[in-house]
């Protein structure tokens, strides 16, 4: 009986510390007379293991600083104080896994998604957050599929592959002069569908496609398929799939003797390439749905390198992502999936990639792609960028100086002088 | 032809790597009848080892080939260390049970190196600093003409002579014999004086230290290296092993050999074969994806892990001992 009163007083105890140390912190941050807060979780899934992890843990970290930043601003909501939370999920870049973690999100009722980086994982993920009503926003799949079947709640920060694919493909045609390409793709939903996009493309401008190959996204030996190609003598080698595949791929082609210069997607369009495909790798050409990280906010560049160093790739799409679906929380004042959804076809803020708006089936509105090239020191480096079909040559010191209010001027000039024209 | 000729020189590459890993599996089924799942994780330690040192060592400046040698020199006895203490731990305790149990134990051990791989060297891909100079040596005189590097004739040398070493220790030595009576009576052969324990350990060991060159040997050749390599390439090994015959050192070099060279040549040349648009005059069905792309295949090199596999069941199906029929012990 004593112990048992003992136990009883020792948890009223805890109980009263507990509640006293709740009612000091409330106060606190209170400014605007929020009594009580609400924590609002943003889910991020990619691939955070596997071959293209490095690639999954960069967009994760943009969702990260995004709701970092956040927090630190204190944002009010529907009356109450919002505290973001990320939930971030593996998805292995495989489907079946993706649609698992897609459901086990859904259970978790968060209130938006952040991902995936798969074209190929996104698109049977996105159906099961629709069923759910959650808004999913990816910051790197391309696959135009992702935004053609007419789902409300599903957005991208990027481009997509059918404006991707020419871009690339008119490079190739037009400055590599290229009059018999192969391709190789990785036959993955994004793999494919861009070089399909390349394909069509060129068969259009009368480039010779003198191969047609197919392989795995694990596959790590290319001899037998490049051994083939060399036999038809291209000039152009393009490859759609991710710099996991692409490095090994061009490595191996420049053992062969393969002289061919290689072009890949955004998928292979990463520092990383240097390291997997070393020497090889130099003059490589690529493109990316978006701006560079070069043009875009210098501002979002320095607080991304000094908290999680280089960028890899989609972080600032990712970041754009999680900014967007705040814009459009503060936008419905409601963190309500139903209520927000719909207004994330009206954001329309200056994120990390430029100025960020949706058209009505979900895509970014007025996307343009940049071509990279890779140069002697390992890095790649943009050097047009393309928009509406027309193409720029980039000029680096227009970008870099610029903070992200003339980041959009950079690309609008060459815009306004078309319209004169 | 020189097409043909550069894809035998890739899968006779491709062939030797799998044979090295494939004499891992086939010595340790002889003798204790277990699958050793783990066996491509070990392989993959090695690769990873041999990545650590070799980045330690390249801007000294040292030739490559002594970087190379003193990588693998640092790779063999971590991986003799691992197999020596997979087998104590995981696989000694479990001599007499049913011979479920460690097969399960073997794919739970494979999985647990995989993931102390990913503490220890991170997910990312791995790739080699590139120090080995690539020279081509051409087999004919014209541009196209087929060739094959010196690293690839590195690898096949030095799977030759691996191969040649581990069959003369079987055959010509003391402990070959210890080796060869545990295998086919380990109960007589305790009887007979020998060590069974000590012999299943060393069999265990120099399986698990040509794991360790086979993954330096992997590393080089590809240039890169991934916690999950190990998975694939161990199937495929153990596909050769049984594919010549298990238990049959013989057995799985030829295994491992043909093995690649089907994965290379099914790659190359299977594709062409079942070229959908050639064949659309008698196959209606494939007009529309004829249309958008002429090279259509229904078989194309993506189904290049297929190949392999689909000859193993072949062989099985008609040839269950494999090719050079198994060697396993009597055990009645």
């Amino acid at each position: 009986m004593k112990s048992s009163q003992k136990l009883t007083l020792a948890v009223a105890v805890a109980l009263a510390l507990a509640a006293c140390g709740k009612k000091e912190e409330a106060p606190k941050p209170a400014t605007a007379a929020a009594p009580a807060g609400v924590t609002v979780t943003i889910a991020h899934a990619g691939p955070l293991t596997g071959s293209i992890s490095h690639l999954g843990k960069d967009d994760e970290n943009g969702v990260a600083l995004a709701v970092a930043q956040a927090n630190d601003k204190k944002i009010t909501i529907g009356g109450q104080q919002v505290t973001f939370k990320m939930m971030s999920e593996d998805d292995q870049a495989d489907p079946k896994v993706g649609t698992t973690v897609a459901q086990k999100l859904v259970d978790a009722k968060v209130a938006a998604v952040v991902g995936h980086l798969n074209s190929g994982v996104s698109i049977p993920a996105s159906e099961i957050y629709t069923k759910a009503g959650i808004p999913m926003i990816s910051g790197s799949a391309t696959n135009p599929a992702l935004t053609e079947r007419g789902l409300k709640t599903v957005f991208r920060t990027v481009g997509r592959d059918d404006q991707q694919g020419p871009a690339i493909a008119a490079y190739i045609a037009g400055e590599l002069k290229g009059k018999k390409v192969a391709i190789i793709d990785d036959k993955t939903a994004y793999g494919e569908g861009i070089a399909n996009e390349v394909e069509k493309t060129l068969k259009g401008s009368k480039v010779a496609i003198v191969a047609r190959e197919r392989t795995t996204d694990k596959e790590t030996d290319f001899k037998a398929i490049l051994t083939k190609i060399k036999a038809k003598n291209p000039d152009v080698v393009f490859h759609g799939g991710m710099d996991a595949t692409g490095g090994p791929m061009l490595k191996q082609a420049r053992e062969l003797g393969i002289k061919a210069v290689f072009a890949f997607g955004d998928g292979a369009c990463t520092n990383e390439m240097s390291k997997l495909a070393g020497a090889a790798s130099e003059g490589m050409a690529c493109s990316q749905a978006g701006l560079p990280a070069e043009a875009a906010s210098k501002e979002f560049k320095d607080t991304f390198n000094a908290k999680y160093g280089e960028i890899k790739q989609y972080a600032p799409y990712f970041y754009d992502g999680a900014m967007a679906v705040i814009e459009a929380m503060k936008k419905a004042n409601s963190t309500d999936p139903a209520k927000f959804g719909p207004e994330m076809f009206n954001v329309s803020f200056t994120g990390a990639t430029g100025k960020v708006e949706f058209d009505a089936k979900g895509d970014r509105k007025d996307a343009e792609m940049t071509i990279f090239r890779m140069g002697k020191d390992g890095k790649i480096q943009p050097v047009a960028i393309i928009k509406n079909g027309v193409s720029t040559p980039f000029k680096a010191d227009a970008g870099a100086a610029a903070p992200a209010a003339a980041a959009p001027a950079a690309p609008a000039e060459p815009k306004k002088d078309e319209k004169k024209k | 032809m020189d097409t043909f000729l550069q894809q035998i020189v890739n899968g006779l590459t491709l062939g030797c790597v799998y044979a090295v890993v494939a004499l891992g599996y086939t010595m340790v089924y002889g003798i204790i009848q277990l699958i050793n799942f783990a066996h491509g994780e070990v392989v993959m330690i090695g690769c990873m080892v041999a990545f650590s040192v070799i980045v330690a060592l390249a801007p000294t400046g040292m030739p490559p080939l002594v970087i190379v040698t003193i990588g693998t020199a640092a790779a063999v006895p971590v991986c003799m260390m691992v197999g020596y203490v997979v087998e104590r731990v995981a696989y000694r305790p479990l001599r007499n049970a049913p011979r479920l149990a460690p097969l399960i134990t073997a794919i739970g051990v494979s999985i647990i190196l995989q993931h102390l791989a990913l503490l220890v060297w991170s997910r990312n891909i791995i790739a080699f600093p590139q120090i080995i100079e690539l020279k081509l040596y051409h087999l004919g005189n014209s541009a196209t003409s087929a060739a094959i590097s010196n690293v690839q004739v590195a690898i096949i040398g030095a799977s030759i002579a691996m191969m040649g070493g581990l069959l003369a220790l079987v055959y010509r030595t003391k402990i070959g014999i210890a080796m060869r009576a545990t295998s086919q009576n380990p109960q007589i052969a305790g009887l007979m004086g020998v060590d069974i324990n000590k012999v299943i350990s060393i069999t265990f060991v120099i399986g698990a230290a040509l794991g360790a060159v086979a993954g330096v040997m992997v590393g080089t050749y590809y240039g890169i290296a991934h916690y999950q390599m190990g998975f694939l390439l161990g199937l495929k090994a153990f596909s050769a092993a049984v594919l010549g015959g298990i238990g049959n050192l013989a057995g799985a070099v030829l295994g491992g050999i043909l093995m690649g060279l089907i994965e290379a040549l099914g790659a190359g040349y299977v594709g062409d074969f079942t070229n959908v648009c050639f064949l659309d005059q008698w196959l209606p069905g494939f007009s529309e994806v004829c249309a958008n792309s002429p090279e259509s295949s229904l078989f194309g090199s993506n189904y290049k892990d297929v190949y392999a596999f689909i000859v193993l069941i072949l062989v099985l199906v008609f040839r269950p001992q494999g090719l050079l029929g198994e060697r396993v012990g009597d055990r009645a």
